[in-house]
């Protein structure tokens, strides 16, 4: 008999249905064979639970006396979106509080009202003929509301490449803390059990299509903003109602350094109607490939290291340069595990029946970069043309003297090839006076490693290292480490003042 | 035993903690150390039994002691194993299980407070 999606969801009405998760089904096909397995299993679940930055709540309030048309609007003093017409507002999970910063956000909010804990909302508007209220406050539980429907524009990745530092200080990226120099690797997501992982050629993962988000049943949308399945990073917009939800599966986050985020646990149920879906639920961890890909590196094309699996993510160690790493998941497998299983308790006791997509997504997409219009502005801009050089051979003498007649703070220390081999600033020159015996030429007193930036280095990436090295000048050298000028804290401000930043 | 070892330095520039190992014979692992131009802190470790002697030997030298009972906190009720802290930790204190619930192995902490920073569900802390 033909396996429809009729026959299963008669099956799962009648207590009847075999279900089994994502991470059972490479075992359930190596014992029965692909044949066997199609025979026995009528649905595959997935599961996946980590950081879903891209996540948010609708939220209507209900009309006040005298009645308010929201302009801004604040949850606990998270501002939502409110650009909806009069008391609808957006809840974006990433939007930090006003007064506690990256301790709590948007999804803190939202795990607040799952928990069924009161909210206070505070908005404003101008006033109008019809809505001539300026100014409310009111304390709000999830119950008060009429609805609050999650809508996420961007979640379950397909795969996520991991991350890497290769420079000398530790990064905090919403990849979590990486260590200097290959210190370690992190990564996302539920590999084997990744819904789309499971339905690379979307046959069963399309509009409409019923599935467990935060302990509810919610539904896909359809593509996921950024979607970018042609090149294996495939993504979904989906919904669900609040109100179902459960803190279990539903946790604020705040990744240091980077900002506030929620974990969220989402899976997807795969009608097994064919051969193709057998095989495509067999992939297993070692199956699915991704880049580990340099943090350290500040610009949107990241370079990879190597290529790794899932399985050796996994194994708690990579091998990066020639050194045993140790790996990170960002993501909770052992709430993967409970997602996948939950859904199939739930289909299997009759709670959730399945349904084939409505509209299928596009499989063949790539998702592009930013049209840039305007570059942002670039170091050889706002750079000193001149600076003042020396060499390292010369007596501190002549470097102070020259110090004060450039008017500068800074030397650039040149070698005999005329590239730069230090910096020397009047700090330096103060700590030789005070050990004369010690310091005599300009190499003794020098700092050899120099921090520099170059001429089309974008201004904010230099502004960073100026920052984050408290120092406040960088030498600007091309690529023959040449000096071709100096960026200095003055330059920046001054660009500021241009309003350029 | 864990003690934390704070010294002035200006009560000079005598190294405390090699001085008490040579006295007393009891071999002093430090575990961390951060000292600067004014004062310095140290977490060592010593064996149980010799804790009295390295710390009377110690505060004689004007250095004061003070025993670390407790190492890294942590809140299984806000842990979601996303081992986010497993990687960071100079002393491999985290790991899985078999069903990749985070294990934790409090007794190799050193306090450097990585773990506190990384954690994306503040289920770690210090308390020093
Ligand atoms: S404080 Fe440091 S040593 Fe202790 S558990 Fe955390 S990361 Fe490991
Ligand atoms: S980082 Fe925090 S939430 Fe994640 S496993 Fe470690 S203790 Fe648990």
């Amino acid at each position: 008999m033909e396996r429809t999606i009729d026959l299963i969801n008669e099956r799962i009405r009648d207590g009847n249905a075999v279900v089994v998760t994502a991470e059972r089904m490479p075992d359930l096909v190596a014992e029965l064979g692909e044949e066997g397995a199609l025979a026995e299993v009528d649905v595959v679940t997935t599961g996946t639970f980590g950081a879903m930055c891209s996540s948010g709540v609708f939220l209507n309030f209900g009309h006040a006396d005298p009645p308010i048309r929201m302009e801004r609007v604040w949850l606990n003093d998270v501002e939502a979106y409110s650009g909806v017409a009069a008391v609808d507002a957006y809840l974006g999970a990433t939007q930090q509080s006003e007064t506690r910063r990256d301790q709590y956000g948007g999804a803190h909010v939202i795990e607040d009202l799952v928990r069924g804990h009161p909210v206070e909302m505070r908005a404003s508007s101008r006033g109008t003929d019809c809505y001539p209220r300026r100014t409310i406050r009111t304390e709000l539980g999830l119950a008060d509301l009429n609805q609050a429907v999650m809508v996420n524009p961007r979640n379950a990745y397909q795969r996520y490449n991991a991350a890497v530092n290769t420079t000398d200080r530790v990064l905090h990226t919403y990849m979590g803390m990486l260590l200097p120099n290959h210190g370690n690797v992190t990564y996302s997501g539920a590999g084997v059990l990744n819904p789309i992982s499971n339905d690379p050629s979307f046959r069963y993962i399309g509009s409409g299509v019923p599935i467990f988000l935060g302990g509810a049943e919610g539904m896909i949308i359809g593509e996921g903003t950024q979607h970018s399945p042609a090149g294996g990073f495939g993504t979904l917009m989906v919904s669900g109602d609040l109100k179902a939800m459960s803190p279990d599966y539903l946790r604020a986050a705040t990744m240091h350094g980077y900002g506030v985020t929620l974990y969220l646990g989402l899976g997807v149920p795969i009608p097994v109607l064919d051969l193709e879906t057998v095989r495509a639920t067999a992939v297993t961890d070692a199956d699915i490939q991704v880049d580990v890909v340099d943090y350290g590196v500040p610009s949107r094309a990241r370079p990879a290291l190597r290529k790794v699996s899932y399985a050796e993510l996994r194994s708690g160690h990579v091998e990066i340069e020639g050194e045993e790493v140790a790996t990170s998941p960002l993501s909770s497998f052992r709430m993967a595990r409970q997602v996948a299983s939950v859904l199939a308790d739930r289909i299997s006791s009759g709670g959730m029946t399945l349904a084939l997509p409505t509209r299928s997504i596009d499989r063949t997409k790539t998702a592009r970069p930013m049209r840039e219009t305007a570059q942002g502005p670039r170091v050889r801009e706002i750079m000193d043309r001149q600076s003042v050089a020396i060499t390292g051979d010369e007596p501190v003498t002549v470097a102070a003297r020259k110090l004060l007649k450039g008017e500068t703070n800074h030397l650039v220390v040149l070698d005999s090839e005329g590239r730069l081999a230090g910096i020397v600033t009047t700090y330096d020159l103060s700590k030789a006076v005070l050990r004369p015996e010690r310091a005599r030429s300009v190499e003794d007193v020098m700092t050899r490693r120099v921090i520099t930036t170059g001429p089309d280095e974008p201004v904010d990436i230099a502004a960073q290292k100026l920052q984050r090295n408290n120092i406040s000048a960088l030498p600007v050298v091309d690529a023959d480490r040449r000096v071709v000028g100096m960026l200095t804290g003055t330059n920046l401000s001054r660009l500021i003042g241009r309003g350029r930043i | 035993m864990k003690l934390v070892v704070t010294f002035s330095r200006k009560r000079g520039r005598e190294p405390v903690i090699a001085q008490v190992v040579r006295d007393t014979g009891v071999l002093i692992n430090v575990e961390r150390a951060q000292i600067d131009s004014h004062e310095g802190e140290a977490l060592i470790e010593v064996p149980d039994e010799a804790c009295q002697l390295v710390r009377e030997r110690m505060e004689a030298l004007g250095a004061t002691t003070r025993r670390l009972d407790r190492t890294i906190l942590y809140d299984r009720d806000e842990c979601i194993d996303c081992g986010a802290c497993i990687s960071i930790c100079p002393q491999d204190v985290f790991g899985f299980d078999e069903e990749w619930r985070l294990t934790v192995d409090e007794g190799r902490c050193v306090l450097c407070g990585k773990c506190e920073l990384a954690c994306p569900h503040r289920a770690l802390s210090l308390q020093l």
